[in-house]
């Protein structure tokens, strides 16, 4: 039993935080929503240069091999930052299941990843919405029964603008030439692995983007003059924050054993998955909460910056299935019959 | 990360789980809030000493298996899986005995741990007073230095198992001009030292669960005294520290919790999907159990490679009271009109323990140090906000 990171997938984090922290500010966050893709090439080859972007890919398509595990906390960090550019979705969500796929798909398209050469956008029919569709020169779509990989001349896409105006979502119409490449019981494998994936990326974040929320209020409750004093020296204001402190603290094992668990391939892992989801976006969605409360009129402004992250944590909790998806599958694993349930299940 | 257990921490369960199997008594205990309750709880900690089960984290010669916090969790989940007696000497085994392994003299890890270990010796805390409960640092009974004795007056209330129990372990103004953190002493009293009454309250369920102590020119010995004479405040902080932290509450007995809770459901689903707050509430209970128990794993992995517990340990202590108010409320909201009848009620069926469970779950947010101070303590040392 061993329930830490390693040394090196700290420092790994540590090294990543620091260049989002440095690049991905606020101002550069907002200059990209003034875009018309809303994307930023510039950031998108840098995150390629330090790894990120084929992180997940295997060695011999050019990558670093690493899993699910190794990325998670780097997914955090993303959510810390509200990185617009999709690299959880690629590092997290695409290329595991790409590879999972396997054959020409992977050999041909895996190493253009890694490389920041190729855009990926990955869509189930469960979100029903893409992001990024537009940008991405390559689209893996899953449905329950089948599973494509389309060029970008293989489907076209209708823009529907989010509350996080970093987000690009898109409705997708496939070609009459678009073919799946799997069905039946591999389809709904890869179906299954996106979701889980996708709901792990947005429960990662969730936690890093309830920690920022944390970090910004702390600061302008600790800055911020009435009768006299800051109002963080207020109880009131002080209990809305200890209340986040502590939905966010007991989010995060969940996250982290379901990255383990996708990533061992482990019996259960779509209950952990939805688990962590479930927590992690409820703990950045009571972040959100308290926060504009404790900002006042001030959080109720797009020039604040918490809004910036308000927004991803809103638009997050409904992505990669919404809390109905994930407490129904959270209710088949509880109330089924034989369910291995109390002291000494959680390993088992 | 690893997220499984060694084949030596396998057999460890497997050990520990044939030995309650084989000794857990059939008929459940009575409370330990009655005097027959309380001698048979204390039995029983004798029981499990001799199978060496009492303080598995304890050192080898003290009786203990030098359990790590793993084995200690593993410990934990066998125990209320099997159902076994709730721990009568918990503030004792659980506060008193580490604060004393990391405070006492040599002497008096040997004069009080053993005994604590068989039962001989069951512990009462004694820091809150009436003027004094959230506030502890306006603790104002005096132990006045009078050669080698200490002379103790003044009043202390709300003592868990204060009633039947042989030892207290308190706080005391030592330094008469002194205020608030300073001039107080951690001394250990025993009970039928004369000088001492002890009148017991009752509590929500009617039975005297804790005792306000009365003290009157009560002369202890100084060899009594944990840490130095003025140093009581850091002593107390790390026991609370234990309190707080990992050692008061496991999982393990939310896990249990949570799964008689969705069994309740799943027994009265027709009923309880009357109201859909209920299922929700049954859904939410089970992963805020399993939660609590990933985050402590979580925990106890980083202590266990050196890693310090901080401020955060606040967080703990909320979480799992308000677990353990929702769940129990839940129970209550699925039960309806059977929800009020006491246990012993012919037609309860079984179902009072729901009831006791919900109102000793009340207490939870209260003792150990209120939520409200455990959210300032989180705002203050772990956010940073200003005072
Ligand atoms: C079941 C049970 C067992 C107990 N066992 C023991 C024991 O064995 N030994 C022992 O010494 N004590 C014991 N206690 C006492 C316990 O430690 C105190 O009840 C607790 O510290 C609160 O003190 P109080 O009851 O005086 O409440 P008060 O301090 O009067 O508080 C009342 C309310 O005011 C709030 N409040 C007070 N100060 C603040 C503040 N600064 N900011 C915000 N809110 C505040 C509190 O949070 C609470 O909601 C026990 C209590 C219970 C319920």
């Amino acid at each position: 039993m061993d329930f830490t990171f390693s040394e090196d997938q700290l420092l790994f984090r540590d090294s990543v935080r620091d260049f989002l922290v440095n690049e991905v500010t606020p101002e550069r966050v907002r200059a990209s929503w003034e875009k018309d893709d809303g994307r930023d090439a510039e950031l998108w080859q840098q995150l390629a240069e330090l790894g990120l972007c084929g992180m997940t890919v295997p060695e011999d398509f050019g990558g670093l091999g690493m899993n699910e595990l190794d990325f998670v906390l780097l997914a955090q960090e993303c959510g810390y930052v509200a990185l617009p550019e999709p690299l959880v979705n690629t590092a997290l969500v695409a290329v595991p299941v790409l590879s999972r796929l396997g054959g020409e798909a992977a050999s041909e398209y895996l190493p253009r990843i890694a490389s920041g050469e190729l855009r990926v956008a990955v869509g189930c029919s469960e979100n029903g919405l893409v992001e990024d569709a537009a940008q991405a020169g390559l689209l893996l779509w899953a449905e329950p029964e089948a599973f494509y990989v389309l060029t970008a001349e293989q489907f076209s896409t209708r823009y529907n603008p989010s509350v996080d105006p970093s987000r690009r979502l898109y409705a997708v119409e496939l070609g009459s030439d678009a073919k799946p490449v799997a069905t039946g019981d591999q389809a709904q494998a890869l179906y299954q692995a996106v979701l889980d994936r996708g709901a792990l990326g947005a429960a990662a974040q969730a936690l890093g983007l309830a920690q920022r929320m944390i970090d910004i209020s702390v600061q302008y409750s600790s800055e911020r003059q009435q009768f006299g004093k800051p109002i963080g020296s207020f109880q009131a204001v002080k209990h809305h924050m200890a209340n986040v402190a502590v939905r966010l603290e007991y989010a995060k094992a969940p996250v982290h054993r379901a990255a383990y668990a996708l990533a061992e391939d482990a019996a259960g892992a779509s209950e952990a998955v939805s688990h962590a989801k479930l927590v992690a976006c409820e703990a950045a969605n009571l972040a959100a909460k308290n926060s504009i409360q404790v900002h006042g009129a001030m959080g109720y402004t797009w020039e604040v910056d918490l809004h910036i992250f308000m927004k991803k944590a809103w638009a997050l909790a409904g992505s990669f299935g919404d809390t109905g998806f994930h407490k129904q599958r959270i209710a088949e694993h509880i109330f089924a019959d034989g369910a291995a349930l109390g002291a000494g299940t959680t390993f088992a | 990360m690893k997220l499984n257990f060694t084949e030596q921490q396998n057999a460890f369960r497997e050990e520990i789980r044939t030995w309650l199997a084989e000794n857990v008594p059939a008929e459940p205990l009575k409370t330990f809030d009655t005097e027959e309750g309380f001698q048979q709880h204390r039995e029983w900690e004798a029981t499990l000493n001799k199978g060496r089960w009492g303080m598995v984290t304890w050192p080898e010669d003290l009786g203990g298996r030098a359990c790590d916090l793993i084995e200690w969790l593993i410990f934990e989940e066998e125990y209320y899986r099997a159902g076994a007696p709730l721990r009568v000497n918990q503030n004792g085994i659980f506060l008193l005995g580490p604060t004393l392994m990391e405070y006492g003299t040599q002497e008096q890890k040997e004069r009080f741990l053993p005994r604590m270990a068989t039962g001989e010796d069951v512990w009462a805390q004694g820091w809150s007073e009436p003027n004094a409960g959230s506030d502890m640092a306006a603790i104002r009974s005096t132990a006045k230095r009078e050669g080698d004795k200490y002379i103790i007056n003044g009043q202390k209330t709300w003592s868990t198992r204060a009633v039947w129990a042989d030892w207290l372990f308190g706080m005391f103004r030592t330094d008469p001009e002194s205020e608030r953190h300073r001039g107080l002493t951690f001394i250990l009293v025993p009970l039928d030292t004369p000088g001492i009454t002890v009148r017991p309250i009752p509590q929500l369920d009617g039975l005297p669960g804790f005792a306000e102590i009365f003290f009157d020119n009560v002369e202890v010995d100084v060899s009594n005294r944990l840490g130095d004479e003025g140093a009581g405040w850091s002593v107390a902080m790390a026991t609370a520290g234990f309190e707080r932290g990992l050692m008061l509450r496991s999982p393990a007995r939310f896990q249990e919790t949570a799964r008689r809770l969705v069994e309740l459901y799943r027994a009265n689903q027709a009923s309880a999907d009357r109201d859909p707050g209920v299922r929700d509430a049954v859904i939410r209970a089970w992963m805020d159990a399993e939660s609590y128990c990933l985050s402590t794993y979580q925990t106890a992995c980083r202590l266990s490679q050196g890693g310090k517990i901080g401020a955060e340990s606040s967080t703990n202590k909320i979480f799992w009271s308000e677990l353990d108010q929702n769940m129990h409320g839940t129970a209550m909201s699925l039960l309806g009109a059977r929800a009020e009848l006491l246990p012993h009620a012919p037609d309860a069926q079984g179902v009072g323990t729901w009831l006791d469970g919900w109102m000793f779950a009340q207490s939870g947010p209260i003792y150990a140090g209120t939520n409200e101070i455990q959210r300032n303590i989180i705002a203050e040392r772990m956010l940073g906000m200003p005072r």
